[in-house]
């Protein structure tokens, strides 16, 4: 600014006039926004979030969630990126079995969050199930505890062996997937968590939704899955149930070693 | 009524007696009982085959009196809950039958399955101690290559058996089959259809493989096996060196009483071992696997140990498609046609290979040590880095699992693995048996360390030895290295063998101490 510059008499009052012309628009907008904000209240159809009251359930879990979730997956469950998804949307299915199985919360970010000792008891675990319902809806588990004595256990093989055992193989011992990602075990899940990842999905595994595996279907494998571990091994020791990789390794480890000390006690006797 | 009399001292004589003039078998049964077969026990590995062999013959009898090799469509209706009503062929309700409802059934088709694994493990053992010791030497290049030929007859004859079962196993590795024999190039589409009688997996396939499992393989089998015995005993078997042994005489036991005894005793360790293994070790639990659907694979599907190489090579392969002239060579035929026809001919070559390379084109009874011939030892753990690298990644999808590696890692780490590890294996190998060498050359030219450290006048430590025989006068001993044991340790000195043999190593016992009697006071009170 330099002050022996006069200013042209002319300019003030066009200056004034261009001033007074923005106030006036801006509150014309401000106007029409309220208005059609008004509109939008009065027409729309009422339960906006926030604006419906929790269930007491809910809100045990909404105090579970700020606590322990909220990091990851943010304040209003949108995720946070690089570190957790949003889970608007994924349902109470999805939060039991992640919760139950201990997977979430996670111990630190790698390809495949593993399963152990849960952080939260059952109760809490349906409760933070029940926040996230409420919150963005999304699939929820069917009613009981026990899906397993309503299934048949024939047809569910047959259903396991063409939709899961590709990877979680014909034991449910679990099966490597690509890059370190691998199908974990069936051997500690329950009825309900078999239910819960087979609707949800979780880590690396595909939905099955009702159009792909009917809820009686799911029923059926979760029989076969839960007569699988009942089924004790006629055959004697199961190896783990590996197959021919530890069969290969037996033979040499029991049977080759042993007749070689057989031999080594034969050939000494002379 | 006379009793006739019968001299029952004489009877076995006269008996004999009496075959004889009619039969004349004596002279040539008594060179037979007369045999001698040299002693050790890296000898008996064989056996274990053949033994294993006869028990395969005899429980797989067994099970084909239970066993239908058909693919009719059947619901079973057997003891096995999980199955009930589930559609399957015939053949797998035959297995399952076997195994949940014969009696005895499921214990014969586990030793069965264990006898085959043991079978091969211990082709695959005895090849190795043959190779190591140079026992496919001149003259006995063609049983080496009819033992080779026996791995691959009963590498095919276990496939065959693997795939019979019709499970879904069995049918995973039955379509494997299917697409390597599509990958050959010109004929590979006419002989896949000509096995299965057109697409895959048609109706004949098991029928086939029937047959060949239970009649083909075996009798070849069998033949070769004979021919092999037959040969040990025409041309003699080999021997280690050492005192009173020559490439021209064998130094043993006779065949009658004392081997024959032995072998007996063996034979029935082995099938032991495996009567245990089929009793407590559960092995190709079928009725897990479920009836063959093309839309079933498992995770965690692999062939038998034997097999498994195979597996591994096409897991390691490259996705390489090679165009030539015009029509691609898939990159399949690779690491399972390719590979296995290297793996069959080379060895076969290998005796005439070593004799052009080593100038040695001498007949040889005698054996070598392992550390008397570093390059071919240096070859055989080459060969064995190279197979177990393989190997192992024929099942790297379990171990990736089970020890929570990347899979990824896991087929990266054979690549580089079956490039690097066989030449270190072939280095460290070598220079293992020049080490050995050396320390034996050592004993023969100094003696054997005595452990006593003793200090000269000037200071200086030398260790104490002692020489094997008289020493010149610089302190050196003269003996020629034959390439057996030397002692080294004082106690083994001056003995052929150890005077009690022990399990492992002769039990050195010390003689029992000297106490002198002493003539002791009475302690006494001092009073008379």
């Amino acid at each position: 600014m330099t002050p022996d510059t006069p200013r042209p008499a002319a300019g003030a009052p066009k200056q004034r006039g261009r001033a007074r012309r923005r106030l006036n628009s801006a509150l014309r907008m401000f106007a029409a926004l309220v208005f059609a904000g008004g509109i939008y209240a009065i027409v729309a159809p009422g339960g906006a979030q926030g604006a419906a009251p929790l269930t007491p359930a809910a809100e045990a879990g909404k105090a579970l969630y700020d606590v322990s979730c909220i990091t990851c997956h943010g304040a209003n469950a949108q995720g946070v990126p690089g570190r957790g998804p949003s889970l608007i949307g994924v349902g109470s299915a999805a939060v039991e079995f992640q919760v139950e199985t201990g997977r979430m919360p996670a111990a630190r970010q790698e390809a495949q969050a593993e399963r152990k000792d849960p952080q939260y008891t059952v109760d809490q675990a349906r409760q933070l199930g029940a926040f996230i319902q409420e919150l963005g809806g999304g699939p929820q588990l069917p009613e009981g505890e026990d899906f397993a004595s309503k299934g048949d256990i024939a047809r569910g093989g047959e259903l396991y062996r063409i939709n899961c055992s590709s990877c979680h193989a014909f034991s449910g011992g679990g099966g490597a997937l690509s890059s370190g990602k691998f199908a974990p075990s069936l051997e500690p899940a329950t009825d309900r968590q078999i239910y819960a990842a087979m609707l949800t999905g979780p880590q690396n595994m595909p939905v099955f939704g009702d159009n792909e595996l009917s809820p009686q279907d799911k029923f059926d494998i979760i029989a076969y899955v839960q007569n699988l571990k009942t089924d004790s091994d006629p055959g004697g020791w199961g190896l783990g149930r590996f197959g021919p990789v530890t069969e290969g390794l037996a033979i040499f480890l029991v049977g080759v070693v042993a007749l070689v000390f057989a031999a080594l006690w034969i050939a000494g006797k002379s | 009524m006379k009793r006739r009399k019968v001299d029952l001292k004489a009877l076995p004589g006269k008996t004999a007696q009496e075959v004889d003039t009619r039969l004349p078998v004596a002279t040539p049964l008594r060179g037979m009982l007369n045999k001698v077969f040299p002693d050790h026990w890296s000898f008996l590995l064989g056996e274990i085959a053949l033994f294993s062999f006869i028990i395969l013959l005899l429980t797989g009898t067994f099970l084909a009196l239970f066993f239908e090799p058909s693919l009719q469509e059947v619901h079973y209706d057997g003891s096995y809950l999980p199955l009930q009503g589930v559609g399957m062929s015939r053949a797998y309700e035959t297995a399952l039958d076997l195994s949940f409802d014969v009696r005895g059934g499921l214990i014969m088709r586990q030793m069965h399955h264990w006898a085959a694994l043991l079978f091969m493990a211990a082709i695959v053992v005895h090849m190795f101690r043959i190779f190591m010791t140079g026992a496919f030497r001149k003259p006995r290049e063609l049983n080496w290559i009819i033992g080779l030929s026996m791995f691959w007859l009963g590498f095919t004859e276990g496939f065959a058996g693997y795939s019979l079962p019709d499970d879904a196993l069995s049918g995973t590795g039955l379509r494997i089959a299917s697409a390597i024999m599509l990958s050959i190039p010109v004929i590979g589409s006419w002989v896949t259809t000509s096995l299965f009688g057109g697409e895959f997996p048609g109706e004949i396939i098991l029928s086939r493989l029937y047959i060949l499992h239970v009649f083909l393989l075996p009798l070849i089998l069998l033949a070769l096996v004979s021919i092999h015995l037959g040969l040990v005993f025409v041309q003699k078997h080999t021997q280690w060196p050492g005192p009173g042994r020559t490439n021209k005489n064998v130094v043993g036991e006779r065949f009658v009483p004392r081997y024959v005894i032995k072998q007996g005793g063996f034979f029935m360790l082995v099938f032991a071992v495996i009567a245990l293994m089929g009793g407590l070790f559960q092995i190709n639990p079928i009725w897990l696997f479920g009836p063959y659907e093309a839309a079933v694979v498992s995770a965690g599907s692999q062939p038998d140990w034997y097999v498994m190489f195979l597996d591994g090579s096409t897991r390691l392969m490259p996705a390489w498609d090679i165009r030539v002239l015009g029509y691609n060579i898939p990159p399949l035929f690779w690491p399972t046609v390719v590979l296995p026809g290297i793996l069959s001919v080379l060895p076969m070559a290998y005796p005439w290979i070593e004799r052009r390379w080593k100038k040695d084109y001498e007949s040889h009874n005698l054996l070598q040590r392992p550390r008397d011939v570093p390059d071919r030892t240096g070859l055989a753990a080459m060969a064995l880095a190279f197979y177990l690298v393989l190997t192992i990644s024929g099942g790297n999808d379990i171990v990736a699992d089970k020890f929570h590696i990347s899979l990824n890692a896991m087929t990266w780490a054979g690549r580089i693995g079956i490039l690097i590890l066989p030449p270190l294996a072939y280095y460290f190998a070598r220079r293992l048996s020049l080490g050995l060498q050396q320390h034996d050359r050592e004993v023969l030219a100094h003696g054997v360390e005595t452990g006593i450290i003793k200090r000269l006048p000037d200071g200086r430590f030398v260790e104490v030895h002692q020489p094997l025989v008289a020493p010149d006068e610089h302190g050196h001993t003269d003996l020629p290295y034959v390439g057996w044991t030397v002692p080294k340790k004082m106690n083994r000195l001056g003995a052929l063998g150890p005077a009690v043999r022990g399990f492992f190593r002769p039990i050195e016992q010390p003689a029992p101490p000297q106490q002198e009697e002493q003539p002791r006071e009475e302690v006494t009170s001092g009073k008379p």
